[in-house]
């Protein structure tokens, strides 16, 4: 069977969600080879075997944490000289794709983006993805090279599919161009203790109506009682109540939890881009003309100082 | 001491109107009014800042691919500050994708010159945000991208990437590729001054030929990827709507629950 080249996101070895996502995806294809590079590579195999790597190239170098994107580009472009996949799969955050496309244009491969959803065919994997604002799909194919397609978080569950996962040295020779880009310094985010915003199952936002950051604590008590990630629109970002590393929209984070929670968000365009493919939607807005509203499967006509509290008083009672 | 920088822009469909496909399965830009894209603008405003504080000689010249109306968005660049435009325009072009696009891109910036190119993040109709990578591999030039703050100086270019797990200060030595986000700062709107200057200011227009490209290189039949359907997506099924009577969160807790989110 073809092998299918994943790599790997990975904080100091401990696997992000969206790389066994990708796991799921690759074995639908071949038999998922997985690349992890930088501090920890090594320590992802036992996760990566028990999702369905059959294989597991490490390479370790303090290029990775020291430069922007080039060496992972370098270490990718190996793994393929290596292997000769029959696809390469990479998480579709911003640095993926840009490791991604740099690779594809290397190797003389057509690159497709942000796909949601990915099938074997006798051509080769065929994309699903979600353009103009999630207002179409469309299928595509990467028809020169091997095909190299990058992911969006949330496409597929995590399975477990217990496999080989032989951890093996990649052989890595830096480009002149690794070293181009230094990172001078880096400051780790604080963890919220939330899910991240792309990977979580449940998100609820809040938007211009929220109106202050400091009622944002409503949004985030919501948030917690259903174990959710917090969001925010544009409107709430620009107006400084909340960080741009939540906003959900157009040119913040695009989303497509299992439920998706709008309080005090009209539902402008560039919101809707980023929450379209939500599975199950919910509103509450003052304003019952309110775009958001055509989308929900269930909406609540009010104020969300009244209904918030109240809905989350109700969860954490029901959940006892 | 002088700057020359080059920065990318595209016109695209406007995306508050009603976007479709054409039959080809391109990005149908007959039906639906275009403009520059708005994260093009973070781009055009970070290369004026960059030139009004330098005590160089810092010239400003916007670069676009794309069918005749493109100019606007040249033009609209051009009223808010920028010197000069080049517009790549050949019927050969038609339906190029991103790898195909960034050879045209990369072409003519080497024929144009430069010392920094910038970009915005993503368009706004096809948003890959993959081009700035792409032209930077192609240049082989460093790539310093996605960044909220950007700053030169002495041929050295700094700047904040604020990434999903960290926020990073990234630092290269021009010539570089940079792409700048919508938090890098308000763009500016054109005066009417402005407006009327640009009116003045030089459009050099390139065809592939004028590039050395041929045109077996870009395109829609020589894409590395192809579209085989596009569908637009079912309008969701009408959801319940309520009004809040004083119990409105515990009706949406009753539904949370029904559909097992409780």
């Amino acid at each position: 069977m073809a092998e299918v080249l994943v790599y790997v996101d990975h904080v100091g070895g401990v696997v992000r969600k969206p790389a066994l996502e990708l796991l799921t995806l690759a074995r639908r294809i071949g038999d998922p080879v997985a690349v992890a590079l930088g501090e920890g590579a090594a320590d992802t195999a036992g996760t990566l075997a028990e999702h369905g790597a059959v294989k597991i190239l490490t390479h370790d170098a303090a290029e990775y944490a020291e430069y922007l994107v080039v060496p992972k580009v370098d270490a990718l472009q190996a793994a393929v000289e290596q292997v000769s996949p029959a696809a390469v799969l990479v998480s579709s955050s911003a640095e993926g794709k840009e490791i991604a496309a740099r690779l594809a244009l290397r190797i003389g491969s057509g690159i497709i983006t942000d796909a949601v959803d990915l099938q074997a065919s006798d051509e080769g994997p065929v994309a699903t993805q979600s353009v103009f604002a999630a207002s179409y799909t469309t299928t595509s194919r990467v028809t020169k090279g091997v095909p190299v397609i990058t992911v969006k978080p949330n496409s597929a569950a995590v399975e477990q599919a217990p496999a080989a996962g032989a951890v093996e040295a990649l052989n890595v020779t830096f480009s002149e161009q690794a070293t181009g880009t230094k990172i001078t310094s880096r400051t780790p985010r604080e963890s919220t203790g939330r899910p991240e915003l792309t990977e979580a199952a449940i998100v609820v936002s809040g938007g211009r109506g929220v109106g202050g950051a400091e009622n944002f604590a409503l949004i985030e008590s919501l948030a917690d009682s259903l174990g959710a990630a917090v969001g925010a629109s544009r409107a709430a970002v620009d107006a400084g109540w909340y960080p741009h590393t939540q906003q959900v929209g157009q040119t913040g984070k695009t989303v497509s939890p299992q439920l998706y929670i709008a309080a005090g968000i009209s539902g402008a365009i560039q919101h809707r881009a980023g929450m379209q493919t939500s599975k199950t939607i919910v509103a509450i807005n003052k304003d019952p003309e309110a775009p958001i509203f055509d989308l929900v499967d269930y909406g609540v006509v009010g104020d969300l100082f009244e209904v918030v509290p109240q809905l989350t008083e109700e969860i954490k009672a029901r959940k006892g | 001491m002088s700057l020359r920088i080059v920065v990318t822009v595209k016109y695209v469909p406007d995306a508050t109107g009603d976007r479709h496909f054409a039959d080809d399965l391109t990005v149908d830009r007959d039906d639906v009014d275009g403009l520059l894209s708005e994260l093009d603008e973070y781009a055009v405003e970070q290369a004026l800042r960059i030139a009004e504080n330098s005590d160089d000689d810092v010239e400003v010249t916007v670069l676009t691919v794309g069918p005749e109306d493109a100019k606007d968005a040249l033009r609209k660049a051009l009223s808010m500050g920028a010197d000069k435009a080049i517009h790549v325009e050949d019927e050969d072009l038609h339906g190029t994708d991103a790898i195909g696009t960034s050879l045209v891109l990369a072409k003519a910036i080497e024929k144009a010159g430069y010392d920094l190119v910038i970009s915005g993040m993503a368009s706004t109709d096809g948003s890959m945000g993959v081009v700035p990578a792409l032209l930077a591999e192609r240049l082989g030039v460093p790539q310093v991208t996605l960044l909220s703050e950007v700053s030169v100086e002495d041929g050295v270019v700094k700047g904040r990437r604020d990434g999903d797990t960290a926020s990073e200060q990234l630092q290269a030595s021009l010539p570089a590729v940079v792409s700048v986000t919508d938090q890098s700062g308000e763009a500016r709107y054109p005066s009417f001054k402005g407006i009327m200057a640009a009116k003045k200011k030089p459009v050099t227009s390139w065809d592939l030929s004028d590039l050395d490209i041929e045109a077996d290189e870009v395109g829609l039949e020589n894409a590395y990827t192809k579209v085989e359907s596009a569908a637009e997506r079912p309008a969701r099924t009408a959801g319940t709507i309520v009004k809040d009577e004083g119990e409105g969160g515990k009706q949406l807790a009753e539904f949370l629950a029904s559909q097992k989110f409780i």
